[in-house]
């Protein structure tokens, strides 16, 4: 368990691991997200409601569930960091902020479109949707944070601070619906009890909803890689990488 | 598993700040807990709570066969209720799609002196529940059969 | 298919636009997300290739 976690921490280690895993990821995600996306918008039966527009939940709730688990990979990592001192949790944290940025944008957009033709607007302030747009700014302040230090050490342990304080707003996201009266309606996929999702509809939104893991894990490993290679751009692997040597 | 005397200082100190913040933020979200609410249901409109005057919103569900349109132009009223109370709702504009008797709705406006929503906004809210229109169809059938209950659109599950 | 011609499907009875908006941006974002990431890191071996070499180059000219 400790080696591994020694391991785990060495660039080198890290960046060859990766790079090997990577193929299989990339191509599962990708397959994934073509199933899933041609079976929830082709085959996939229309709602008895809102007819095709739910179409748009096969993207606005994995971007969505994506956002929100990537954030307590954001926070953990940073924990790491904190305690630990080690210097690749710096690096996953850093990359995690774009990519969840990314993500709650998606969200947020994808949301914004699905709530012109089934509700009338495109905005409102409902504790849901406000709280999504916190995290937004959340992931955006951690990206803010680390250009603002020329310090990079500080700025990782700013960073690590800001997401573990912004922490508390995940399971206010998660939760708002059931807190409060909102616009947006309750969860339909609930761990406990029978999902109020249809099977027909249920099964092209578990394929895309394992199809963004997988692609929210590429995107982690590519640009967990591409910071790696510019902070050890003074190593001997990273040197030799460069100059096309097999590492 | 021992753990050195400073990375256990520096856990003591994550720790301390999740607390702290969860805590912190959770006793300001419980006393704001009435102000994050989008909309005031019918019950506590009724009961008095409400401004008189100011722009508020109320939501809740359209009673069935309380919709009565406007014979040349596009105002409308109908009555939402939370099951406990009753709230008239006035308003003149394009109702959103999914506007129907029986589904859940949030309207902006003003309450005037007769406690009629003068509506300049009305959205409809739908529920967590997703099937074909054949599925619904059969759903609606069975649930006749077994019960002559306020037709709402939940599943009879 | 669930719909009974292809323009059907891409119309989805009006709601086509809405939908295809949505799927788009989510293409767009995320081949952005695969696509800088991989763009940075050859641009970072490039500049680490060129000034290597060009180091070899002039330390090598100077021993002759």
């Amino acid at each position: 368990m400790w080696s591994f976690f020694h391991k785990l921490g060495s660039p080198r280690w890290f960046y060859q691991i990766s790079g090997r895993f990577l193929p299989w990821i990339s191509v599962t995600a990708v397959s994934l997200l073509v199933v899933g996306t041609i079976w929830g918008l082709a085959f996939a039966p229309e709602d008895f409601k809102q007819g095709n527009s739910y179409r748009i939940m096969f993207v606005h709730v994995p971007t969505a569930m994506v956002a929100l688990v990537g954030y307590y990979v954001m926070a953990a990592a940073g924990a790491v960091s904190l305690i630990w001192r080690m210097k690749m949790a710096d690096v996953v944290m850093r990359s995690c902020a774009p990519i969840g940025a990314a993500m709650t944008f998606l969200a947020l957009l994808s949301g914004a479109i699905w709530g012109k033709p089934t509700w009338g607007t495109w905005w409102v302030w409902d504790a849901r949707i406000t709280s999504m747009l916190v995290l937004l700014f959340l992931y955006l302040g951690v990206i803010a944070l680390y250009e603002a230090y020329d310090n990079k050490v500080a700025a990782g342990r700013a960073c690590a601070v800001l997401s573990l304080v912004g922490m508390v707003n995940i399971p206010i996201i998660y939760k708002s619906v059931d807190w409060w009266y909102s616009l947006h309606q309750p969860a339909s996929i609930k761990l406990t009890e029978e999902s109020t999702i249809h099977s027909s509809m249920l099964q092209p939104l578990l394929f895309t909803a394992a199809g963004f893991y997988l692609f929210y894990a590429t995107a982690l490993l590519l640009y967990i890689r591409a910071e790696l290679v510019f902070r050890e751009q003074n190593t001997r692997w990273v040197r030799d990488l460069a100059l096309g040597k097999r590492d | 598993m021992p753990m050195h005397p400073q990375r256990k200082q520096r856990l003591m100190l994550v720790a301390f700040i999740v607390v702290f913040t969860s805590v912190a933020i959770g006793l300001m979200l419980y006393a704001l807990r009435g102000n994050i609410n989008l909309f005031y249901p019918p019950a506590e409109i009724a009961a008095g709570k409400v401004p008189q005057g100011a722009s508020i919103r109320a939501g809740g569900m359209v009673v069935p066969g309380s919709v009565q349109r406007g014979t040349d132009d596009l105002s409308v009223t109908f009555r939402v209720t939370d099951y406990q109370a009753e709230l008239v709702v006035s308003y003149s504009g394009i109702l959103p799609d999914l506007f129907a008797e029986g589904e859940g709705i949030v309207a902006a406006g003003v309450l005037d002196e007769q406690g009629v929503l003068q509506a300049t906004e009305v959205l409809a809210k739908h529920d967590e529940n997703y099937m074909p229109p054949e599925v619904a169809d059969a759903l609606a059938q069975s649930a006749e059969a077994s019960s002559t209950d306020y037709g709402q659109g939940k599943t009879p599950e | 298919m669930y719909f009974d011609s292809f323009a059907a499907f891409l119309h989805m009875d009006g709601h086509g636009v809405f939908v295809w908006s949505v799927y788009g941006s989510a293409v767009l974002v995320m081949s952005l997300l695969s696509y800088l990431p991989l763009k940075r890191k050859k641009s970072t071996l490039a500049a680490l290739a060129s000034t290597l070499e060009s180091c070899a180059l002039s330390n090598s000219s100077e021993s002759h």
